[in-house]
């Protein structure tokens, strides 16, 4: 779309209302948009630290050691609180959506919303539980 | 209740004003009165130089949208009484170049709308001879919420997406684009899909979903894009399984 220069009888002069920059902080919604967005930074993190903890356990016993010393360091746990808060609003938000997205019929009858949503959060839960046990206690 | 509420309406007259500025106007208030009524006393017996857009007031057209205390509203169907005692904000719909007072300039949905080819498209018509393409109560189903749909536009107000890059082609559009994909009568989803596939087109979305709740007839175009992703996404993974045949 052009931005007309001037104002003409057939071409009227329009007004453009810029978004300020703090914009987001309007609205809730447009605040978890930004959180959200902002979020794919740690998701990104996540993946990288956890490449680094794989290619320190190729490495052997010392580099694994070395590694965990590393991730002891107070500011890298910091950061890991914060990214493992900024990925559960990710995921949470995640299971949210999949009910929008995804139409479910059971004998002819649309499964509810809600029932699609809780279906998603059990599964997370299992997982979550079945990679704890292995962890911490299998 | 007063017998008068006041409405602080956006007046941006491009030959005189530089920037948009505000004026206050004393309107009746009535039990049935929406803010459209507000608007159609001032320019009957106050300012015959207010401009805005109107047409059926009875939630139809979708031409009367405007942003009433800072939310996206029909104005013929957001009443003065629920803003008792006042002012009320009349500003023109958002992320919209405005052209006068509260009229938008609406040329970038009317050129993005024909683009998903919002009609029943076939691959070969039957001949009017054979009758109507039938369909069943359930079928209808499928797609009767989207096809509910005004082109009010006051989902794209209420995207910041939209706002922060004009180019994604937007909630409504989207939205009747899956009305059609979604019609049993439809064979035009190929078609549509390199348009909604395109990153202006439904990756845009990051499911803010601020358009559905402004919609005023309840169409979820959120939903409808939110949808609309998971058979991009299962037709992406098609296409990279199988090569050839995937549409």
């Amino acid at each position: 779309m052009s931005t007309p220069t001037g104002y003409t009888e057939y071409h009227p002069r329009w007004h453009r209302t810029r978004l300020g920059t703090l914009w987001w902080l309007r609205r809730r919604s447009y605040l978890v948009f930004i959180l959200r967005e902002l979020s794919s930074v740690f998701v990104a993190w996540y993946v990288v630290f956890l490449l680094m903890l794989i290619h320190a356990i190729g490495q052997g016993n010392d580099d694994y050691q070395r590694f965990l010393h590393r991730a002891a360091n107070p500011w890298i746990v910091l950061v890991n609180v914060v990214a493992l808060i900024f990925v559960m609003f990710h995921a949470i938000t995640w299971f949210n959506l999949a009910p929008k997205a995804m139409v479910v019929r059971l004998r002819g009858k649309r499964v509810p919303p809600a029932w699609i949503a809780a279906t998603n959060y059990l599964a997370w839960t299992v997982v979550s539980a079945f990679v704890a046990w292995r962890v911490l206690g299998g | 209740m007063a017998n008068n509420i006041t409405l602080q309406v956006t007046r941006y007259r491009p030959e005189q004003d530089d920037e948009p500025t505000v004026q206050e106007y004393e309107v009746p208030l009535r039990k049935d009165w929406a803010v459209l009524d507000g608007l159609n006393h001032i320019k009957d017996h106050q300012d015959g130089t207010l401009s805005y857009r109107w047409s059926c007031r009875m939630g139809i057209c979708g031409s009367c949208g405007m942003t009433v205390d800072g939310e996206p509203k029909l104005t013929c169907a957001t009443f003065l009484t629920d803003y008792d005692p006042g002012p009320v904000r009349v500003e023109p719909l958002a992320n919209f170049p405005l052209i006068r007072d509260l009229v938008v300039e609406i040329g970038d949905f009317l050129r993005k709308l024909p683009k998903v080819k919002p009609w029943i498209v076939r691959d070969e018509d039957k001949p009017i001879s054979e009758g109507e393409y039938l369909q069943t109560p359930k079928q209808m189903e499928e797609y009767k919420q989207y096809s509910m749909c005004i082109n009010c536009m006051l989902c794209y107000s209420a995207c910041p997406v939209y706002g922060l890059d004009p180019d994604f082609i937007g909630p409504a559009a989207i939205a009747l684009a899956q009305r059609y994909n979604l019609d049993s009568r439809d064979q035009g989803a190929s078609d549509r899909l390199d348009l909604l596939i395109h990153p202006d087109g439904i990756w845009g979305c990051t499911f803010v979903g601020e358009c559905t709740r402004a919609c005023p007839k309840d169409v979820d175009p959120a939903g409808a894009i939110q949808r609309y992703k998971l058979t991009a996404a299962l037709h992406s993974v098609k296409a990279l399984l199988f090569p050839r045949g995937a549409r």
